[in-house]
């Protein structure tokens, strides 16, 4: 029977082309304009971190000016203090811990051919590696001896080790950093979290870094701050000592607390060495620490785009005025086959059956609507793509899950679209049809 | 003309008889209309804040940046000996060395107060460190007190928190600090930087935005006469109309010639920072207009199968109306009109649909409140596009012989 229907709709459709073209651009352009758009908000508020994003938890304490909040309206500031960074890793009271900051570095290859070249630099501890599940191409993180005792020593990308050591395994090779020597002991393989959630004060889909370092260097290395630097109050003093024990804030910090109640003892910490940084005269507010999980910061830093929202928005309005139209043409077009109804009736074809036999015509408009949508969106994001530049090239790919609500979607919309038309093709009074016949 | 001449009676009674079909492109309309007034309050409020002014010399200006590694790299003789190299270029205007780029979306900012204190909440400006050519390279105009000499330029090392005693400010920033006064007596007035640090104004100049075009304060800029002693630093380069885009290269290869232990990078004409910095709003208005084309398209599209649909359907009654004499034109205008009464229908729950997503936008993001024109406006258009889509059906039914009344369909 549903072969028959399918025949009959093929039929249907192919006696209007005009019509039937017209309700599937119709679809088609509602469709293409929503997947288009639903990808990019999709990719924006994806979990980079998906297996543990409720178990990393982003620090943030109130150490700002007694007289006015770091962020309206009563929000600690969104990085911290060398002090309380360092404070904070000696104390060890996570599971794991990293603090980290973004610098940059020049790189002079061992080649004397190659030209030295400025690479961007994320400085942290050895446990950024494992909390966030960075894949290693060869070797491995630093260990944790290496951040007290401030060894030399770095992880570097995959395209880093490309570049300076034509791809083989460089573990236990030195590479000039900053003007000094590091031994290389791990190389990342490909690594992008979507959104690059661990520090997004600069933009929250920058690439990942070139070189990785230990954080505790940049006080004898005087390595440079890049990111956003905020202080409310002037270094005591001059020089980048002075800077570095400065109230500016330019640290991350991220910690790893498997269970609830790790969370609480941590936070009860936190407000522990609050209480005690006031008693040497710091954190002049009232105690307000916070710790946010990885999709709630996300959140707290409006990672999806307010354009990208009132975009999706208006596109499913697009969506909605596509329908529309579709159910008008579905409608006109079911008026003209009242006769062809009645006769089909008269002859003993039920209610169900027509009622059936329309709702597949309906769906292969939208499912014909649906794939050519999926080729528009294909479009559209490669539109987006021309436009943005590589501010959005990490969004606009689709994956699996997106083509399948896209499929989904049409053919839902388009079944319901048909819905009303059919009810009414199928409420023909068989004899009043083929009276006027 | 009386009502009964136009008809409006029997187009209503019809019209009842095939509500849901009206009420389609009723709703139809409605929507389109509240996407595309919102689509072009968006549109507008973007234009205008790409248009504003960054005060440089947008055309012929660029810059780089360098960076010195070399273990013997000494921060003071690079930047005099860049400076005058630069500044000897054939076709260079003028050239300065900068800390930050206006509207390139990274720098430096401050507070600045006119009573020292603490707890009192200074007014945030846009630093920008240069020396006495800053006011020719960077193209702004004095517009009261004086600009720096060469004595009043000072060198900062890394890390260096104190200010110098001078400070020349922007009209915008001088009049937010000086509400009541002629910015012309701001001059040799005292500000404080770090609650109680005192500045002197030494001059008011017309206009330059701040690093972040997103800022609430991007008017606020000032000018300190000091050079920079940091091994990573900037260049700012005015260049001869014209010589802009021959210079660029030139001026890099010059500079990473003349010193190996330092590296030169990120060259970019202001132009092209201006273009990224606002790609995000351009792209927005490419986008924008495009949702508001293929949506005019589809929504005109649907009125016309609609129309075409409704001409069919009533051919006989076409031409028997014609057959008792109801001129082309009257015909022509019964569709016409049907389709007027369905869009005004539609344009008025699009008024509403409107100011509603509007007043949503407002709520949920920090947009602005719609102007009331648009939305008279937003009506005019639709009604002009409803005739429009609806000319060639009626048209058609125009056409419609007399005859076919005589005949069975």
């Amino acid at each position: 029977m549903f072969q028959y229907y399918l025949k009959l709709s093929l039929k249907s459709l192919r006696r209007n082309p005009i019509l039937s073209a017209l309700m599937v651009t119709a679809i088609a352009l509602g469709i293409g304009a929503c997947m288009t758009i639903l990808t990019v908000n999709y990719v924006m508020s994806s979990d980079p971190i998906p297996h543990k994003s409720d178990k990393l938890f982003y620090v943030q304490l109130d150490s700002w000016d007694p007289y006015q909040p770091a962020r309206e309206p009563n929000d600690p500031p969104d990085q911290i203090t060398w002090t309380d960074a360092t404070n904070l890793m000696q104390e060890k009271a996570a599971f794991r811990q990293a603090a980290m900051a973004s610098s940059n570095g020049v790189i002079e290859p061992a080649d004397q051919d190659s030209k030295p070249y400025l690479a961007s630099m994320r400085l942290t501890y050895s446990d950024f590696f494992s909390m966030f599940d960075v894949p290693f191409l060869y070797g491995s993180a630093w260990d944790a001896a290496a951040d007290e005792q401030e060894q030399l020593v770095a992880v570097i990308s995959k395209a880093t080790n490309d570049r300076n050591f034509g791809g083989e395994n460089s573990v236990g090779q030195t590479l000039r950093v900053a003007g000094e020597n590091f031994r290389i002991v791990g190389v990342v393989d490909d690594w992008q979290p979507v959104p690059r959630f661990y520090d997004v004060t600069t933009g929250a889909f920058d690439d990942t870094e070139e070189v990785y370092l230990p954080l505790a260097l940049k006080m004898p290395l005087e390595l440079p701050s890049s990111g956003n630097v905020n202080c409310w109050k002037e270094p005591d003093g001059d020089g980048f000592i002075a800077f570095l024990q400065s109230e500016c804030v330019n640290y991350q910090m991220w910690v790893e607390l498997p269970s609830d109640a790790d969370k609480q003892r941590y936070m009860d910490f936190l407000d522990n060495y609050a209480n005690q940084q006031k008693a040497l005269g710091r954190f002049p507010r009232p105690l307000n620490n916070k710790l946010s999980d990885v999709m709630q910061w996300m959140e707290y830093n409006n990672v999806v785009n307010d354009d990208a929202e009132v975009m999706l928005w208006l596109s499913f309005m697009f969506l909605a005025v596509c329908l529309l139209n579709t159910i008008g043409l579905l409608l006109a077009k079911f008026s003209t086959k009242a006769s062809e109804i009645g006769l089909r009736r008269a002859v003993g074809a039920s209610r169900g059956d027509l009622f059936r036999q329309h709702l597949v015509e309906t769906a292969m408009i939208g499912l014909a609507g649906g794939l050519a949508g999926l080729g528009l969106a294909w479009l559209g994001l490669r539109g987006i793509e021309a436009i943005f530049g590589e501010f959005v090239s990490k969004m606009v790919h689709m994956d699996t899950n997106m083509i399948i609500v896209a499929l989904a979607l049409a053919l839902v919309s388009s079944i319901l679209a048909g819905l009303y038309p059919t009810w009414r093709a199928c409420n023909i009074a068989p004899a009043g049809q083929l009276k006027s016949q | 003309m009386s009502a009964t001449n136009w008809e409006v009676g029997p187009i209503l009674r019809a019209l009842k008889r095939n509500k849901v079909g009206a009420l389609l492109i009723a709703l139809q309309i409605a929507v389109t209309m509240t996407i595309i007034v919102n689509a072009i309050f968006i549109i507008q409020e973007r234009s205008q804040l790409m248009a504003r002014e960054s005060g440089l010399d947008d055309a012929n200006s660029f810059f780089l940046s360098s960076t010195g590694f070399a273990t013997d790299f000494d921060e003071q003789s690079t930047v005099t000996a860049d400076l005058e190299a630069i500044r000897n270029t054939p076709g260079v205007r003028n050239a300065i060395q900068i800390n930050a780029i206006p509207v390139s979306g990274g720098g430096w900012s401050m507070g600045l107060q006119t009573e020292p204190g603490e707890d009192i909440e200074g007014t945030g400006v846009a630093v920008y460190m240069v020396d006495e050519q800053g006011l020719d390279t960077l193209d702004v105009e004095l517009i009261a007190g004086e600009n720096f000499t060469a004595n009043d330029i000072l060198w900062r090392g890394n890390g260096e928190s104190s200010w110098p005693d001078l400070v020349i400010l922007s009209q915008a920033m001088v009049e937010r600090l000086f509400p009541d006064l002629p910015v012309a007596e701001s001059i040799g007035k005292t500000v404080y930087i770090n609650n109680d640090e005192p500045m002197i104004i030494k001059g008011v100049i017309d206009k330059l935005q701040a690093p972040w075009p997103g800022w609430s304060n991007v008017e606020n800029s000032m000018l300190v006469p000091q050079k920079m002693l940091f091994t990573s630093t900037r260049y700012f380069i005015r260049a001869e109309p014209g010589m802009r885009d021959t210079l660029m290269p030139q001026v890099e290869q010059m500079l990473a010639d003349s010193n190996r232990g330092r590296i030169i990078r990120s060259l970019r004409s202001v132009e092209e920072t201006r273009e990224r910095t606002y790609r995000q709003h351009s792209g927005m208005i490419k986008i924008l207009t495009t949702v508001m084309v293929i949506l005019t398209i589809v929504t005109a599209l649907g009125i016309v199968g609609l129309a075409s649909f409704s001409v069919n359907r009533r051919k006989k009654q076409i031409g028997t109306r014609r057959a008792l004499g109801a001129s082309q034109g009257s015909i022509m205008r019964y569709f016409m009109l049907e389709n007027f009464l369905i869009s005004t229908m539609g344009v008025l729950l699009g008024a509403a649909l409107t100011v509603g997503l509007n007043i949503l936008l407002v709520n949920t993001f920090e947009m602005s409140r719609i102007e009331w024109y648009y939305v008279p406006a937003g009506m005019v258009v639709l009604w002009i596009v409803g005739q429009l889509a609806v000319y060639g059906p009626a048209r058609k039914a125009a056409q419609v012989s007399p005859a076919l009344a005589t005949r069975t369909v």
